[in-house]
């Protein structure tokens, strides 16, 4: 515990370029362009899987069948198949990155889709009813009213990514992870568990803003409900 | 395929101690939830502290966890009882809610003939909830049990040995096969752990339909 304690409060391990901050703000980095990536492929697709009713199947088996990939033979794979063909500074980067959108993309498209299909279907009548084209439906009913579970969706992948994030340095990438990595290396617990515990701090408080965020964003009409349904539809992520 | 017919004995070894680093907290953390869960289920006012509370413990990354157990235990890092500790906390957050939402699905009727033929409410948790609990509890393990499977690969990197060995060693030599093979054996795993839950399911479930998915 001490060595920990030693570890966090020398300033000299939060400054500079290798320090808690270039680290926390890389972690940070990687995971907010691997996120929007995923959410702008993700929602998109789920939202029109959700809407016409094509391709549940797929949604479904996807988020299950990606669910039994282990996360850090798939990073080593793409980094070594694609790395030496990239070279340079995307050698490490590119693969990487692809591999935690490919991780994200699953929770985010399933949230997107069940959110659409979880719908009442006479509020869809309605709208239908009131003369609104498709796209009027979609935008004005539906996805307002699958927020919720779009969020839960993006929640998922967003620990998903800050999880897998950390075995980033494993490929020689920055990030939180490289205190783990490094720590190991030198046999210094201390920088490791101190690692550790920014990682879980840091996934633990992006679980609560994107709650809070969630709380402010879904009409308040549809919060009673919301949880039950997420908990129906489990879409929980996988800590990596 | 060569390199996989080269090494079997290696792999297999691996593979062995991959099912039980995945399986026996799966089994720890069933034990633990089913409790957890009625209590979840028993009284409201414990519901969202209990689930809310152990899906926070879900939230922390695993690699964080397994570096963070010899913290709290008084381990060695290299020891893989952190590795089947930490998975038995994913496996109860996971299912503290599923237990819960289990006991839920059991229709109020079906309590109450009961009670109203005498039985008391230990015998009745074991003879009637928690048996139509159990589809509902069987998919959440599924879940535990596929992800276990994947998160046990990562301890990898803190040299405990398992089959995400195949990941790092190839890595280190810059050679894809172990790994692939690796991935498959995973996957391979996941899947048989999968089947034999749903064929548990159904088997402690015979008043179930046939063909329906749990």
């Amino acid at each position: 515990m001490s060595a920990i304690w030693r570890w966090l409060v020398d300033p000299a391990h939060w400054l500079g370029s290798d320090g808690i901050f270039a680290r926390l703000g890389e972690h940070l980095g990687y995971a907010s362009v691997t996120l929007l990536l995923a959410a702008l492929i993700g929602i998109p697709l789920g939202l029109w899987i959700g809407h016409t009713g094509r391709g549940r199947l797929v949604v479904v088996n996807l988020a299950n069948g990606m669910r039994s990939v282990p996360t850090l033979g798939l990073l080593f794979v793409a980094v070594l198949v694609l790395g030496p063909r990239l070279g340079g500074d995307l050698a490490f980067l590119a693969p990487a990155i692809i591999v935690l959108v490919i991780l994200a993309i699953p929770p985010i498209l399933a949230g997107a889709y069940a959110g659409v299909e979880s719908v009442d279907p006479a509020a869809r009548d309605a709208a239908r009813g009131m003369g609104m084209r498709p796209l009027e439906v979609l935008a004005k009913v539906e996805v307002p009213c699958a927020l919720p579970l779009i969020f839960s969706g993006l929640r998922s992948a967003a620990l998903q990514v800050i999880a897998t994030g950390t075995l980033a340095a494993s490929v020689s990438l920055g990030g939180l992870g490289r205190f783990l990595i490094d720590g190991q290396a030198y046999r210094d617990y201390g920088q490791m568990a101190g690692g550790a515990l920014l990682v879980a701090v840091l996934a633990v408080l992006v679980d609560l803003i994107f709650a809070a965020v969630q709380r402010t964003v879904v009409s308040p009409g549809l919060q009673p409900t919301t949880s039950r349904r997420a908990t129906r539809t489990r879409l929980v992520p996988d800590p990596a | 395929m060569t390199w996989f017919l080269g090494h079997l004995s290696q792999v297999g070894g691996l593979l062995a101690t991959h099912t039980a680093l995945a399986v026996i907290p799966l089994l720890i953390g069933l034990l633990l939830a089913v409790p957890l869960g009625w209590l979840a289920h028993r009284y409201r006012w414990l519901t969202a502290p209990l689930v809310a509370g152990t899906g926070l413990l879900y939230t922390i990354p695993s690699l964080a966890l397994f570096v963070l157990m010899p913290l709290v235990l008084g381990t060695g890092i290299l020891d893989p009882i952190n590795v089947v500790i930490a998975l038995s906390v994913y496996t109860v957050a996971l299912l503290v809610r599923t237990v819960a939402d289990g006991l839920a699905s059991v229709p109020d009727e079906v309590v109450q003939a009961a009670t109203a033929m005498g039985v008391g409410p230990l015998r009745r948790f074991f003879t009637v909830e928690l048996p139509l609990a159990v589809p509902v509890i069987a998919a959440g393990l599924r879940v535990a049990a596929v992800s276990n499977v994947s998160v046990v690969s990562v301890a990898a990197l803190l040299g405990i040995s398992q089959l995400g060995s195949l990941f790092t060693d190839g890595f280190a030599r810059d050679f894809v096969d172990p790994i692939v093979v690796g991935i498959v054996a995973c996957m391979t795993l996941a899947l048989v752990l999968d089947l034999v839950i749903l064929v548990a399911s159904r088997v402690l479930t015979p008043w179930q339909q046939r063909g329906r998915t749990a």
